[in-house]
């Protein structure tokens, strides 16, 4: 069975309006009278606020959510409902504004969130696509259409909503099915059962392959260092993974492995410097470089093992993105950062579950990308790592505070018991 | 009571059947217009025996439901807010009546915007509270937008029955704990609603409120009612009223009766702000 954790956002885009009920709408049975309206047309409701009014002229105040499976329903349920005069309580549009300069904003544009948001255009609500923190929206109004723009994309005439009025953010915790990770309440656990964690984990993978959807792994070099390489590209071989971002380092590092079997001129399986082992990653980015690319030198038979090896014979696609200590870097490496970002946007497309591990700067730079409703799992040795991705934004991120390598060793046997588990029983 | 109570009426000179806006109204079966003068009359005659003060606004041509004064307005002390009818056909009666009222002294409320609200022919004061028919004529925001306005409390009575297409048509406060209600007219709600909030509620039989019995004009304890309502009558004298049976057929055609040709200018009996001194 397909699951779709982002298809509730899409099939509720149109089908939710906030009204709101004044007088003595408990006293003449109005409040109860319309929440029967609603139910009995097929739709569901939540009182998000009430007011009651203290003497018995008080009047009383309702702010209550509609909800319905469709459109056409959902305007049904409402012109009922206004005949007992209730109001909805957004009837403005947003605001458009031109963009004047490009890569420029217009003063008091709408600074977006993570989570699933509309604008109101022409009476109607129209979901915002491409959904990411920190960004504008822009309209296009023939469609009518919204999505999120980045800063440095805005061209000149983009319009461009401002102010608050007629936009509207959905928290996720609203109308998401429970995440997966529920008994972990708090964001980030140095202090809860790893076997727990891991296997749940397992098991978000093992359903998100199953489900055909998109997992991301964003990586950091310790993954090498650690000697967790194989583990990787395991997950990679049996199509755990579906998109690769890392830097250069972890690339680097990994073909220095599968060329000298040194990962920082450090043999990974004896533990003992090799001589003049601090020139092998130059080495091996050097000879990257004369091979073209990563898929060339696997082509030319030059690369034989490894996560970028596993990576191109599996059509994985992967981002490496620079940064300015990087050493070369590899031919594939995207030294713009705002090109990585652009490219990354593209890639990150469709991802429904997101681990990322063993690296700070790009664990953030991804959390800044995704929309709110993907899960994230964030694995570090340091608690901070998963606290800054939380404090940036990225709230549904779940921290797993933990050596890299014992990690993936455990999640590896726990995906593969599943899929012995899958073989035994599912006939 | 030192002054009598004051009554507004229309005499019928411009009334008949010219369009066709409730269930009653039939343009084949027109009023019989000397009939009606006669009932009109009549009617007057009673509640000036009854003790009431008759006012009059002029008859406008082409306003064939002027008659109906109920429709004016709401009266509240020495303020009235303006109907904003929902048919066009009547919408053409407004400024007559507001400019009787600016005429007469009257603070006048403009009713807000954007919806129908059709004066004290769908909103009845019953003890402190505003009871309010709509639906069917009037629209539930207004209530609550005018009882905001009058700093009341207004319970909306939805209105189910187009034969009963105004509050006054089916529910007659008759003092501040009591009053008439034809509960068919209303939906569940409404129903519980009202017997939540007035103590006395009295069912009124179906022939009875087919007859219009419950529009009713109340003064004191007189309670004058179109002719044929035998078992409400009788109701009404158990609970202490006295009855009075006027005929009034003729306008029954155009879905009105005693009620719907008066407007209570001083407040109705029922309401208890009428009592208050502010």
């Amino acid at each position: 069975m397909k699951r779709q954790p982002t298809s509730l956002a899409t099939e509720n885009s149109h089908s939710v309006e906030e009204i709101e009920i004044r007088g003595h709408i408990v006293d003449s049975l109005i409040l109860p009278k319309i929440l029967d309206v609603i139910t009995s047309f097929g739709g569901q409701f939540s009182i998000k606020h009430i007011d009651i009014g203290h003497a018995r002229t008080d009047p009383s105040h309702a702010v209550v959510e509609v909800r319905a499976p469709d459109e056409a329903t959902l305007e049904e349920i409402l012109a009922q409902v206004c005949d007992h005069g209730a109001v909805p309580t957004s009837q403005h549009d947003c605001q458009l504004q031109p963009a004047d300069i490009p890569g420029t904003f217009p003063e008091g544009f709408y600074s977006t969130t993570n989570q699933r948001t509309e604008i109101r255009w022409e009476g109607r609500w129209i979901p915002v696509q491409d959904q990411e923190m920190d960004c504008g929206v822009t309209v296009d109004t023939a469609g009518p259409t919204a999505r999120c723009l980045p800063m440095t994309e805005v061209h000149k005439d983009d319009l461009i909503v401002v102010g608050h009025a007629g936009v509207r953010v959905f928290p996720e915790e609203r109308h998401v099915e429970r995440h997966a990770f529920e008994f972990m309440s708090s964001g980030v656990s140095t202090e809860k059962p790893k076997g727990v964690m891991v296997r749940e984990v397992a098991q978000e993978l093992f359903r998100n392959r199953e489900a055909g959807e998109k997992t991301l792994f964003v990586g950091g070099p310790a993954i090498v260092h650690t000697g967790s390489g194989p583990y990787l590209e395991h997950l990679i071989r049996e199509g755990f993974v579906n998109v690769l971002f890392a830097g250069n380092a972890l690339a680097t590092h990994d073909i220095e492995h599968a060329l000298f079997g040194t990962s920082l001129g450090v043999h990974l399986d004896e533990g003992n410097i090799a001589e003049a082992g601090h020139e092998h990653h130059l080495r091996a980015i050097n000879r990257l470089r004369r091979a073209g690319s990563i898929p060339q030198a696997v082509e030319q038979g030059l690369l034989q093992s490894g996560v970028m090896y596993e990576c191109v014979k599996n059509d994985v696609p992967f981002l490496l993105a620079g940064s300015i200590r990087d050493d070369g870097p590899l031919p594939e490496v995207v030294t713009d950062v705002l090109e990585a970002q652009r490219r990354m946007r593209q890639m990150a497309k469709g991802v429904t579950f997101c681990l990322m591990v063993a690296t700070t700067l790009h664990s953030i730079a991804v959390g800044n990308l995704l929309p709110g409703w993907v899960k994230v799992v964030c694995v570090d040795i340091n608690p901070s790592t998963a606290i800054k991705l939380t404090d940036r934004g990225s709230i549904q991120t779940i921290g797993i505070v933990t050596d890299v390598q014992p990690f993936l060793r455990s999640l590896v046997e726990e995906l593969t018991a599943l899929e012995s588990g899958q073989s035994s029983t599912g006939g | 009571m030192d002054q009598p109570p004051r009554i507004l009426m229309c005499p019928p000179t411009y009334f008949g059947i010219e369009y066709e806006i409730n269930a009653w109204m039939s343009r084949s079966r027109p009023s019989d217009h000397a009939e009606a003068t006669r009932q009109w009359q009549a009617l007057r005659e009673v509640l000036v025996r009854v003790g009431a003060s008759i006012e009059e606004v002029l008859p406008v041509k082409e306003l064939p439901d002027l008659v109906f004064t109920a429709n004016a307005g709401l009266v509240f002390r020495n303020k009235v807010v303006l109907s904003k009818f929902l048919h066009p056909q009547r919408q053409r009666e407004e400024p007559v009546f507001s400019e009787w009222f600016m005429q007469h002294g009257f603070e006048v409320v403009p009713p807000p915007e954007g919806i129908s609200f059709e004066g004290a022919g769908d909103a009845l004061f019953c003890g402190e509270t505003l009871f309010a028919g709509y639906r069917l004529r009037s629209d539930a925001s207004g209530h609550q937008r005018i009882a905001e306005t009058l700093g009341c409390r207004v319970l909306p009575l939805e209105l189910v029955d187009p034969y009963f297409y105004h509050l006054d048509t089916c529910f007659c406060p008759i003092d501040r704990e009591t009053a008439l209600y034809y509960p068919r007219a209303f939906d569940e709600y409404a129903r519980r609603a009202l017997q939540e909030a007035i103590p006395r509620l009295i069912a009124v039989e179906e022939p009875d409120a087919r007859r219009f019995g419950c529009n009713a004009v109340v003064v004191g304890r007189h309670v004058v009612t179109n002719t044929g309502c035998e078992s409400l009558h009788h109701q009404l004298r158990e609970h202490g009223c006295e009855p009075w049976a006027t005929p009034l057929d003729e306008f029954l055609k155009s879905g009105g009766s005693a009620k719907c040709l008066t407007l209570r200018l001083d407040g109705e009996d029922a309401a208890t702000w009428k009592f208050e001194t502010t």
